[in-house]
């Protein structure tokens, strides 16, 4: 397990990110003094720290197969909907049910975007569509997104959506805009996250009593969900791909 | 002979500037410019009419990727300033001709993809924001600010009403024909 490792030593990426960096450097340099490029985001007041990372670990123990109010929850705060058509509705999580065919055991889950560290979607992605922030989010960039849905075949856990239909006005909510054409998948409720607040399905399942979607940062180490990584044993979904998401289970 | 053609020239210049200052809300690009609530761009109507698109384009990019949520000029910004108001004092929705952003794209055969995927009406109908506003503890200058955006805002729906109602009949009467 290789958990908060945003910013850790990782192979290729790293050196890339190295590389990148000492190129930086040079064009620091170069440039006239009193000169700065604020292009490279200089005078932006990014939220996206990279000192921090976001992610969930949802305890499988807590959530009970006859409850999707994690689902709805985000379907009402991102305007998704199911429309009676499985093939084509977007999707931004699901509950899971398993049987273990050996002992009889039920659980339920529900499966979101893991917001990988190492994102198969945003690989493929030719456009450079797919991206990760800084703090760990994958999201779409929508006016990039040309909908060739490479992303969706690469992502394991078949996170994303095609938006297949016309999105009517009074269904789009002004802080996630979705439109016909596009990829879509959960955001982490990103617009909730920058403004301090918990992504609306970690509270929806709050309020139900079961508390079994806990939302915090990995990467300090005074936060609840670091403090319960640390103790005790959790799991990644299809952790042999070596993707280091995001969003981790117990009790699984 | 040259010199009177030039004082001649300069003098022509100069009333056209006038004119032209003079008609910043119904300008020369033959379209009829919805009014905004709110307080004016500092940097003149000019010069958003011009580099709108790069300032969206811009800071979109700050927004999605960089997560800059202090951003000044946001496409739902413009909306909530920028929102014309219908009939029954509803915001009209991009669908609607006299739509803000179609008043002049249309006008210049330009089509807008924004409002594929971004909503066109804003979250808070400015009455609301007005009232809720009043409750607060302002300066004497934010309150003569919201007189006037309230007063711009009254304005605004008659005009519009009046706008609307003459195009209805118009509508009508082609029917009939």
């Amino acid at each position: 397990m290789k958990l908060p490792a945003l910013g850790a030593e990782n192979g290729a990426e790293m050196n890339r990110r190295k590389f990148m960096k000492n190129a930086a450097a040079v064009a620091t340099v170069a440039l006239a003094p009193g000169i700065t490029l604020t292009a490279f985001g200089g005078a932006a007041d990014a939220q996206a720290s990279p000192d921090s990372r976001w992610g969930l670990l949802i305890d499988v123990s807590k959530c009970s197969s006859d409850c999707d109010a994690c689902v709805t929850a985000c379907s009402k705060e991102n305007g998704w909907k199911d429309k009676g058509n499985p093939l084509t509705d977007a999707q931004w999580i699901r509950k899971v049910d398993l049987v273990d065919n050996e002992t009889g055991r039920e659980i339920s889950a529900p499966v979101m975007c893991q917001h990988c560290d190492d994102a198969p979607c945003v690989d493929v992605c030719p456009t450079t569509a797919s991206f990760k922030r800084a703090d760990g989010i994958v999201l779409v960039d929508k006016h990039a997104c040309i909908g060739c849905r490479y992303c969706m075949m690469a992502c394991p856990y078949k996170a994303r959506s095609f938006i297949h239909e016309e999105v009517a006005d009074e269904d789009r909510k002004s802080w996630a805009p979705r439109g016909r054409g596009t990829v879509e998948s959960c955001t982490l409720c990103v617009h909730r996250v920058d403004k301090g607040e918990t992504p609306a399905c970690a509270v929806a399942c709050g309020e139900t009593g079961n508390g079994a979607i806990l939302f915090g940062d990995l990467m300090d180490p005074e936060s609840e969900i670091a403090k319960r990584l640390a103790e005790y044993p959790s799991v990644a979904l299809r952790d042999d791909l070596g993707l280091n998401p995001g969003v981790r289970y117990q009790n699984l | 002979m040259l010199r009177l053609f030039v004082s001649v020239l300069a003098i022509v210049g100069l009333v056209a500037g006038a004119v032209h200052a003079a008609s910043d809300d119904v300008p020369s690009y033959g379209v009829k410019i919805p009014k905004a609530v709110g307080d004016p761009h500092p940097e003149g109507n000019e010069f958003m009419r011009i580099n709108h698109m790069n300032l969206l384009k811009h800071d979109r990019t700050d927004t999605l990727r960089l997560g800059d949520r202090t951003i000044e000029f946001s496409l739902k910004g413009c909306v909530a300033c920028h929102a014309v108001n219908g009939v029954k004092g509803e915001p009209l929705g991009y669908e609607d001709p006299q739509y803000f952003c179609r008043v002049c794209h249309d006008y210049v055969a330009i089509k807008i993809d924004c409002f594929t995927c971004h909503k066109s009406t804003p979250d808070e109908d400015i009455l609301n924001r007005l009232l809720k506003a009043q409750n607060a503890q302002l300066s004497p200058a934010d309150e003569a600010r919201q007189d006037a955006e309230l007063a711009a805002y009254i304005k605004g729906v008659t005009e519009n009403t009046g706008d609307q109602v003459v195009q209805r009949q118009d509508e009508t009467n082609e029917v009939a024909q």
